[in-house]
């Protein structure tokens, strides 16, 4: 892999006559020597000069939201432009991150993984790294998360010298994949997954080849929105860029050097140290799962066309040098779905989730990535072993994956006591509304919803969840505009509004979700997808507190919607409870799928069809029988609780004055003892369960699904086959 | 560097501290003897007297009796078992997995299918409080949702060994 300075056809244009590979070799010799970043021990410029060195920072940082900020008025896309789908962030030569702005956070580690591939493979010979060349990379094998998600990396020279790398990252509305929409699935393989750029060199003199940007324009719909996000990131990285060699000119070269290594290494030393604060030593268990129910989905390719579960045995170990370990061991094998992930993607998924919790500053950079460990077993849906299989839609597996993390943190935030910070975790960010096709203006067009980022959050310890407006991959939700999508999708908005009981029971309840009924109009055909579970839950409580609510579809084809708006008649503005259904009783179609079947493949809906999409609520925290039965009744009136939870759920009686119900105290204490003595006559021992429950894994009495998804974490891994089997104490013959 | 009162503690507790002192506390550096103090918050808050050195969950507390030994006890008293073990596999469990006992928690078709995942609920035996909840496929094994280190947190990153 080295390549040492004589072999290059050019000066080197590492520091001191070294190459990038050599540069990064020595990184990563001091840290394994030394345990610390590039070897610093101390670190002198913080010491010695504190406020330069928090002037140094305070102005990158500055710099980068300040490129976020102005750079997104450059896109057309809402997705960039209203909810924020982009960050900048800095770099040393080895590709390590030293400061990042808001936004999609997920991607500064992604990005990282971007450069350091191209460090690996030697572009320092070809294609040659030089001041003002451009590269763009969207390839989650590489570093990134899925397809959709394109970077623009520069680097920074001073002089002949490269003193790092300043990139952007935004989300695309399509990205030329089989079907429209920058997701989408129901392929088997990479083959359908869209354009793809591999690090590739796509510009020079701070200016995109012609040749790239028309290849780019040809093979995705919406070519608009790409290019001009093409020109959203290279601004912002040039910003980026001009801000660093500006605090060069200020501070000097060597300080600046010093100043890169010393801000990793504070914050793995940072980092450590807020471990120790915050978390108990130990090892925490939070499994999650979602379905893939696909046995009967004409719309998905043939090989993907069987019912699938997803397994994600996280296990979240704290050292106690305070090391945090992150551990997939039992996930079961990828599948030709484009829902597996890619390492760099779950490691982006740590950080987001880290810095939102553990870290929860804005000093963050990759001296994280030197404290923390993840194990990903290799062959497995998160790390798979074929390079070619399909991640266009990583997320559907990874969002659900990682909620166990922000269980198994607030357990240790219990256990020292900052119960302020803990959180029953978060909800899933589907529905997913993505498609496309002769849209409004008469054009081919396509787009993705991004109402997904505004699901009910996890209650809190002291609080319930909020009412959709976030998601964990960016911490700034923000819905979108109706009119916004409606100029894009030619899809109108019947209605937008709260899911009633969306939100996960418990003492506090966790935030309510929301639904959007939409019907298409202005043009004659849309493919469409639903994206989300439906048979499972994917995110859990804590403490006694449930899930949020799992998903259905309902969708009306061949609908008669025309003939209701031109008689003036009823129509559904949204579904509410799906027991009372508003669209089956306000709307008649020749075909109504009302289901469990969350996630489906593409499929064809004409004009004045209905789709609905519908937003999870968060997960609950606590006994629901300990919540202020006060605040049921206000959740009842105000639409968030449908009102026979009141009393099969919270046991709260209430009585009705007028429009609204009040609170029958003293029935509800009655009811409350009741339902506390009927649970200790109905529930029986753990062992007595524990045993009956072994007789059913004995006799194999599982859906196919659940099987298979046994069957595949005990073949890949035998610490998973070995806990199976040990906890339900199988006979040695015993096998799936 | 932030400190907060008992009083203050006790009502972050209960639900009942005012939002601006809840602010403080997510936002500020955090208090350095926030442990000591939540212990005594605990110990105040439950009617035994067994000494409490970890809490583990809302009603969950590990304790340490008079031989030493370290138990997992219930707010209600409730004894179920050595720290180190599970202490779900001594509980009540209630199994939920029909469609009629998800229409309990949840409207229809907003709930799990129970041909692919289950609700185990898990209750304390003395006084059915609702301690955990697990959404599972069937054949699911326990969920340990947390080992603590006891030894390694007192000695090294309290460094005060348990006495």
């Amino acid at each position: 892999m080295s390549a040492p300075a004589e072999q290059l056809q050019s000066k080197p244009i590492g520091w001191d006559g070294k190459t990038l590979i050599e540069m990064t070799e020595e990184s990563k010799r001091l840290f394994e020597e030394t345990g610390r970043y590039y070897g610093v021990e101390d670190l002198t410029l913080l010491r010695d000069q504190p406020i330069l060195y928090e002037k140094i920072f305070s102005r990158l940082r500055g710099g980068l939201v300040n490129a976020r900020s102005t750079a997104l008025n450059i896109s057309a896309s809402p997705i960039v432009r209203e909810l924020g789908e982009l960050s900048f962030a800095i770099y040393t030569p080895e590709g390590d991150s030293i400061a990042l702005s808001t936004g999609i956070i997920v991607h500064v580690h992604t990005m990282s993984d971007a450069i350091k591939y191209m460090i690996k493979h030697n572009y320092e010979q070809t294609p040659g790294i030089r001041d003002g060349f451009i590269f763009c990379n969207n390839n989650s094998m590489i570093g990134d998360v899925h397809t959709a998600d394109v970077h623009t990396i520069i680097p920074i020279f001073h002089e002949d010298e490269l003193v790092g790398w300043a990139a952007g990252v935004t989300h695309e509305v399509d990205v030329g994949g089989i079907n429209p929409g920058s997701m989408c699935y129901g392929h088997a393989d990479r083959y359908g997954d869209g354009i793809l750029v591999s690090s590739e060199l796509v510009g020079e003199n701070d200016e995109f080849y012609e040749h790239y940007l028309q290849r780019c324009r040809e093979c995705v719909r919406a070519e608009m929105y790409w290019v001009l996000d093409e020109k959203t990131r290279l601004t912002g990285a040039q910003m980026a860029r001009r801000q660093v060699l500006r605090t060069i000119s200020e501070v000097g070269l060597d300080t600046y050097k010093k100043f890169m290594r010393e801000a990793i290494e504070e914050g793995r030393r940072t980092f450590l140290q807020r471990s120790k604060t915050m978390l108990v030593p130990g090892r925490y268990e939070a499994p999650s799962f979602t379905d893939l129910p696909w046995a009967d989905d004409v719309n998905v390719h043939g090989q993907a066309r069987k019912d699938m579960m997803m397994h994600a045995p996280l296990s979240m170990t704290v050292k106690g040098d305070g090391q945090v370990e992150m551990s997939f061991e039992g996930a079961n094998k990828w599948d030709y779905h484009s829902f597996n992930c890619a390492p760099s993607p779950m490691q982006g998924a740590m950080w987001v989730q880290l810095t939102q919790t553990l870290w929860n500053s804005d000093k963050i950079n990759d001296g994280a990535y030197f404290a923390t460990d993840l194990k990903l077993p290799y062959g497995s849906w998160a790390n798979p072993d074929w390079e070619k299989v399909s991640t266009t839609l990583t997320w559907f597996f990874l969002i659900p994956g990682w909620s166990g993390m922000i269980r198994s943190v607030g357990r240790s935030y219990f256990a020292r006591g900052f119960l302020e910070d803990i959180s029953a975790s978060y909800c899933t960010s589907w529905n997913l509304m993505q498609g496309g096709g002769p849209n409004q203006y008469g054009v081919d067009g396509a787009f993705t919803n991004f109402e997904v980022s505004c699901g009910g959050t996890g209650a809190l310890y002291v609080k319930d969840g909020e009412t959709a407006c976030a998601a964990m991959w960016n911490p700034e939700g923000d819905m979108g505009e109706v009119e916004s999508w409606e100029s894009m999708e030619p899809l109108l908005y019947l209605g937008r509004g709260v899911k009633p009981s969306s939100g996960g029971p418990g003492k506090y309840r966790g935030g309510t979700g929301s639904e959007a009924l939409r019907m298409v109009y202005n043009t004659h055909a849309q493919t469409l997808f639903n994206g989300g579970e439906g048979h499972c839950f994917s995110s859990y409580g804590v403490y006694g507190g449930y899930p949020g609510c799992s998903g259905y579809r309902h969708n009306m084809h061949g609908s008669d919607m025309k003939k209701r708006i031109e008689n003036g008649e009823p129509f559904p503005r949204l579904d509410g409870d799906p027991e009372d259904s508003q669209i089956s009783a306000l709307c008649e179609a020749e075909e109504e799928n009302f289901d469990m079947k969350a996630i489906q493949g593409p499929k064809h809906f004409g004009e004045y069809d209905l789709y609905l999409s519908m937003n999870r609520g968060g997960p609950g925290l606590g006994d629901p029988l300990e919540r202020d039965p006060r605040s049921v009744v206000h959740d009842v009136n105000i639409g968030h609780v449908l009102e026979r939870f009141a009393k099969s759920l919270y046991g709260v009686e209430m009585t009705r004055e007028g429009e609204s119900f009040v609170l029958d105290e003293a029935a509800t204490q009655k009811l409350r003892d009741s339902m506390r003595k009927k649970r200790l006559e109905q529930s029986v021992d753990a062992k007595e369960f524990f045993d009956q429950q072994r007789q059913r894994v004995i006799n194999k009495d599982f859906i196919r699904p659940v099987r298979d998804m046994y069957a595949s974490s005990m073949d890949l891994s035998s610490e998973w086959n070995e806990k199976f089997r040990k906890f339900w104490n199988l006979p040695a013959d015993w096998s799936l | 560097m932030a400190t907060y009162t008992k009083d203050q503690l006790k009502q972050l507790v209960n639900g009942t501290v005012d939002k601006y002192t809840l602010h403080d506390m997510q936002s500020q550096f955090k208090d350095p003897d926030r442990f000591h103090k939540i212990l005594e918050v605990w110990q105040e808050h439950v009617d035994w007297d067994d000494r409490i050195i970890l809490p583990l969950a809302e009603n969950l507390f590990v304790v340490l009796k008079e031989d030493g030994k370290r138990i997992i006890k219930s707010r209600s008293g409730y004894e179920f078992c050595e720290v180190h073990e599970n202490w779900k596999l001594h509980a009540r469990v209630f199994l939920r997995n029909t469609e009629e006992q998800f229409d309990e928690l949840y409207p229809r078709k907003m709930a799990c299918h129970p041909d692919w995942m289950e609700i185990r609920e898990y209750y304390d035996p003395n006084d059915g409080t609702l301690l955990e909840v697990e959404a599972v496929p069937p054949g699911y094994p326990a969920i340990h949702d947390f080992q603590p280190d006891i030894d390694t947190f007192y000695n090294e990153w309290l460094g005060q060994p348990l006495q």
